[in-house]
């Protein structure tokens, strides 16, 4: 507990540094991912972060220490020979992208494996360091280091915000930016920079192997919160803050964990959330509208059979028996029992001694659903010519979307008809 | 050569050739990066497995452990067509997730876990002559990781044997397939389970992502030599042979990780066939502009 307060007082200037330096690298990563998740290049990322291995282990290889300008060095070159080498196998041979990237992940991580490795048994002093580059550790940093990794952050925030309409348009319509006259190719090498350096500090607190969360995890996350860019920048790079700031406190609390993965389950954490929950497009969401569309049509389809029933009738007679009523459509027993439900609870229908009839709103709704069904049939045989059997799939699907507004517009297109095609009225509003 | 080396040498051998007959239907299919997702999100059920079984999980458990790879992709789908994020972002998600979880517990139950952060990554194939199986009598089998390798080949095979046809068609014309009647989802997640097992049992060898590099690499290597796919399959195990074979040596010449060796001469060798491959094509190219202007 004593830790808890300490680590959230910020009292250790060691603690305000590690934790500021951690959410400013998240916060970059985070900014950087958004532009190649709109550009689908999410997994690029991913295989981005385990080619810089070769290069950092190299940097090390030849300079026998950690120096952060260095290992950026390093990262840089191979991260360009990597994107270089997914470039040429996807131009020149038949390999599908997706395989080009998994075999540059894989043979790239294990030439840096065998280098970290020979590292391990050759190299002497500090080299035990190098092994916190797989899973990241916020807290092993230096001040040097931080300073360093932090300012490589602020130039890369400092770039979004100067090129934003430019880096925007790329990203969603990169052949009208080209149309426009952008250089769209500069654009291209100075995300793909971006991307390399975001990837090279960020693998500092999270590391090499789960740095494509940093990267594709908060855009997703906030993708599902706005539509626009500003917003989603902004939102994403609170989630990095949010995901740093955890993942230096568990590295704070238990100094052998490493951070990356805690900074991944921060982000995973928010990232589930937002895809469940989340207004209009959260999988809840979702799910709801379709149960409401779904109820909509067995109510709409159970009135037009009601409806039906009082044409097909004898006589004048407003009651229909539940048989009278069921034989009108076949339709499977479950939607009858939720109709029921759902007729009654609208007040659409009555019920007594096993009989039916419409209220005055049941009637008006069916007559709705009645007229749209049979002024649709109408508008496709009239204007796209089908033969009579191929009209009524067609206005089956379309009476349950066809808004007020547009049947103001088929009623005077059509002007006013007062039958369908099959020689049935129309019924209007009474 | 010492007799350590070779039980090395044996178990990479295995590993490779059941990994390329099960890549060149992943890249075939299109789904490299989803083996990838699988290799590092099967992490949980393998650390649970030992968990539940001490020190060392036994094939069943491990068997069980798989099963994680298929949830992943269950979970990879219901992102992609439930959330309708992007493929590539679900894939990134799902298993960066899973993964964390993995490392977590790893890190949280050291002492309980035969299992280390690096050893997840890049597997501890250096060890496989000391980790014996024994028989009831007592008396010693063979390396653990020999056993599994022949487990694994044996249940790949089976699988390839009875399911080629199936495999087949669904690889190459999905939509005829489910046209004839042919389960595609059926065919999806029985290679899912497949992909999975082969990721679980070759996993303590060669760790997360160089099964990836077993994977991919070599089928890549034999899909540019060939449109016919018995051919490419028996290119795919060949080239994946080769490198279990090189990179031990390499490792043992330069004092490094095996497996990271094996991995970095599989890219060799793909460097090597595609250059081939393209001065061959520019040959081609100007012997044909050559006879043109002759005419």
């Amino acid at each position: 507990m004593e830790k808890v307060i300490d680590f959230l007082s910020f009292q250790d200037p060691t603690v305000r540094l590690v934790v500021a330096g951690t959410v400013l690298l998240s916060i970059s990563a985070a900014v950087v991912g958004c532009f190649a998740y709109l550009r689908k290049r999410a997994l690029v990322g991913d295989a981005l972060a385990h080619s810089l291995l070769p290069g950092v282990a190299m940097a090390f290889l030849f300079s026998g220490q950690k120096d952060p300008w260095l290992l950026l060095l390093g990262a840089m070159v191979s991260g360009w020979l990597a994107l270089g080498a997914m470039e040429l196998i996807q131009q020149h041979t038949k390999l599908a992208s997706e395989t080009a990237i998994a075999l540059v992940l894989s043979v790239f991580f294990g030439f840096g494996v065998l280098m970290l490795t020979y590292l391990q048994h050759h190299g002497g002093g500090d080299q035990a360091g190098l092994d916190q580059f797989l899973f990241g550790n916020a807290a092993s940093m230096r001040s040097s280091d931080l300073y360093a990794y932090g300012l490589v952050g602020m130039v890369l925030l400092v770039i979004i915000g100067a090129f934003y309409k430019e880096l925007k348009l790329y990203c969603f319509d990169p052949d009208h930016a080209q149309a426009i006259g952008l250089p769209t190719r500069g654009l291209r090498y100075l995300l793909n920079t971006m991307t390399v350096l975001a990837t090279a500090i960020g693998i500092q607190s999270v590391g090499v192997v789960l740095m494509a969360a940093l990267l594709i995890t908060p855009a997703a996350t906030a993708r599902f919160w706005s539509y626009r860019l500003r917003t989603m920048l902004f939102l994403a790079a609170l989630g990095g803050a949010v995901a740093g700031l955890g993942g230096s406190f568990a590295s704070y609390l238990a100094p052998a964990m490493p951070t990356g993965p805690w900074i991944v389950m921060v982000l995973s954490f928010l990232a589930l959330v937002s895809i469940f929950l989340a207004p209009r497009v959260g999988i809840f969401a979702r799910m709801w509208r379709q149960r409401q569309n779904q109820r909509k049509i067995i109510r709409e389809n159970l009135l037009k059979a009601f409806y039906h029933g009082l044409e097909n009738r004898e006589g004048d007679q407003a009651w229909l028996s539940r048989p009278e009523w069921q034989e009108q459509r076949h339709l499977p027993e479950w939607e009858w029992q939720i109709g029921f439900r759902q007729l009654r609870r609208h007040r659409w229908i009555l019920r007594r001694s096993g009989h039916y009839r419409l209220t005055e709103r049941g009637l008006a709704e069916a007559r709705r659903v009645v007229r749209l069904h049979r002024l649709w049939e109408l508008y496709l045989s009239r204007y796209l010519a089908l033969g009579k059997d191929h009209l009524h799939p067609g206005a089956e699907s379309i009476e349950h979307l066809i808004t007020p507004e547009v049947e103001k517009e088929l009623l005077r297109e059509l002007d006013y008809p007062e039958q369908d095609p099959h020689r049935s009225p129309i019924p209007y509003k009474s | 050569m010492t007799i350590e080396g070779l039980y090395i040498i044996i178990a990479a051998m295995l590993i490779a050739a059941s990994s390329a007959l099960v890549g060149s239907f992943l890249i075939l299919r299109k789904m490299s990066m989803m083996g990838d997702a699988i290799s590092h999100a099967v992490l949980p059920g393998i650390v649970f497995a030992f968990l539940l079984s001490g020190s060392r999980a036994g094939l069943p458990m491990l068997m069980g452990a798989a099963a994680t790879g298929v949830l992943a992709s269950l979970l990879i789908e219901l992102l992609y067509r439930k959330a309708q994020l992007p493929q590539d972002a679900s894939i990134g998600i799902t298993f960066t997730w899973l993964f964390a979880l993995g490392v977590i517990l790893i890190s949280s139950y050291t002492g309980q876990v035969d299992l280390d952060q690096e050893c997840v990554l890049y597997g501890e194939i250096a060890l496989v002559p000391l980790d014996w199986l024994y028989t009831g009598a007592g008396g010693a089998l063979a390396p653990r990781a020999i056993v599994y390798g022949v487990v694994l080949l044996l249940v790949v095979g089976l699988y390839l044997l009875l399911g080629y046809r199936g495999l087949v068609i669904t690889s190459f014309q999905n939509d005829f397939a489910a046209a004839l009647g042919i389960s595609t989802a059926f065919w999806h997640f029985s290679f899912m389970s497949l992909v999975s097992v082969t990721t679980v049992l070759s996993f303590e060898t060669v760790g997360a992502i160089l099964i990836l590099a077993f994977l991919v690499v070599p089928p890549a290597t034999a899909y540019l030599m060939t449109h016919r796919l018995p051919v490419m399959l028996v290119w795919a195990v060949f080239w994946g042979l080769l490198a279990a074979v090189e990179g031990y040596f390499l490792a043992r010449w330069i004092d490094g990780s095996i497996a990271g060796a094996m991995a970095s001469v599989a890219g060799l060798n793909f460097m090597g066939v595609a250059l081939v491959k393209q001065a061959l094509k520019r040959k081609k190219r100007a012997t044909a502009l050559h006879t043109a202007a002759v005419k």
